[in-house]
């Protein structure tokens, strides 16, 4: 149980630094979108479980409900990053940010 | 164990000072606005973090909790205030 | 019927965040629970009642895990991406626009929100029936709407 705590919390640490690095390399701010809207989602879900699991070792009913509570944040940002993304998203066509697209792209 | 989460913590810390630089480098202010809503997710995990760390994850969840909270009407609210504004700096 | 299941969720939520289970405090849980349930219950639960319940919970639990496996395959294939030294010939972003058969407005959210964490692809907006998603790679653009529309048809809308 320590060591799928263990290996969860260091997946999530590397796909936040996979998701920092998007938001730094990529050419415009819909690509960085992504970047940011999925990457930071998943790695705080993990690292979520994995604290949960970890604090689950020495079992008890407190220690249960503070588990819940930690899942519920999980539940909580599974479902408020896509709206936030989508929120900066339409803000963003609707002011008119210019989209990168390939050079050689007839579009 | 607890080198793990304390050298999770470091990483955590570092990301968000990479993240900084997006913020204040712009392009557009909705990347600074995309910035500190990747800085505030991360928060809300180092909060957790730091709850393991100090033994203590009973009351930093209720922080968290807050925080993430925070974050996401902070966003919500952001991206609608510039969308109501015409000319947008650095655009 | 939606007021006593909108009351049991407000006091699980509230057991679930106070942990103090005394007379004092669960009682000012039931009181405000009571409060809300009277002000808002048809926020969270409304519309037809036409499907069993048990029927639609069963759904969504089969969905969310092969949802979260097609999540992180689309991180994998982002952090390739991402990590890929040559970036700029791997990414080929537009915007493309169709037509969905969902009806229900709880699908339809969860298939937006669905797309957003999935390959490569962000929902812009849903106007009646039709979603604006902006794609980062061609290929991620052409399997869309595909097999996911399918599935949260499955799981969300038997009664059709």
């Amino acid at each position: 149980m320590l060591w799928i705590a263990g290996f969860l919390v260091v997946a999530g640490i590397f796909f936040f630094a996979v998701g920092v690095l998007g938001v730094l390399r990529f050419p415009d701010f819909y690509t960085r979108l992504h970047a940011a809207g999925k990457c930071d989602s998943l790695a705080a879900v993990l690292v979520i479980f994995g604290i949960a699991l970890y604090n689950l070792v020495d079992f008890s009913p407190l220690n249960l409900l503070v588990s819940l509570k930690i899942l519920a944040i999980a539940a909580f940002v599974f479902v408020a990053s896509p709206t936030a993304t989508h929120a900066v998203t339409e803000a963003a066509l609707i002011i008119g940010v210019e989209p990168w697209t390939k050079k050689d792209n007839p579009q | 164990m607890e080198h793990l989460f304390l050298g999770c913590g470091i990483a955590l810390l570092l990301l968000m000072a990479l993240c900084l630089v997006r913020v204040v480098g712009g392009p557009t202010v909705l990347d600074r606005i995309l910035g500190g809503n990747v800085i505030g997710t991360k928060t809300t995990v180092l909060l957790l973090i730091i709850g393991v760390l100090y033994d203590n994850v009973a009351m930093f969840v209720d922080i968290a909790i807050a925080y993430a909270l925070l974050n996401f009407i902070a966003t919500l609210g952001a991206a609608k205030y510039f969308l109501r504004r015409k000319n947008l700096p650095g655009k | 019927m939606a007021k006593i299941a909108t009351f049991l969720t407000m006091l699980a939520f509230w057991v679930l965040l106070s942990g103090m289970f005394d007379a004092f405090h669960f009682s000012l849980g039931v009181i405000s629970c009571l409060l809300v349930t009277l002000f808002s219950h048809e926020l969270l639960f409304y519309g037809d009642r036409k499907r069993s319940w048990v029927k639609g919970t069963l759904g969504v639990v089969l969905y969310f895990p092969w949802l979260f496996w097609q999540i992180v395959l689309a991180n994998l294939q982002v952090a390739y991406i991402v990590l890929h030294p040559r970036m700029h010939d791997l990414i080929d972003p537009r915007l493309i626009r169709f037509k969905t058969f969902l009806k229900r407005p709880i699908s339809k959210v969860t298939f937006a929100q669905s797309i957003t964490l999935t390959p490569g692809t962000v929902t812009v907006n849903i106007h009646g029936d039709e979603f604006t998603v902006y794609a980062l790679t061609r290929s991620a653009a052409d399997s869309l709407p595909g097999e996911m529309e399918r599935r949260v048809g499955r799981a969300l809308e038997q009664t059709k």
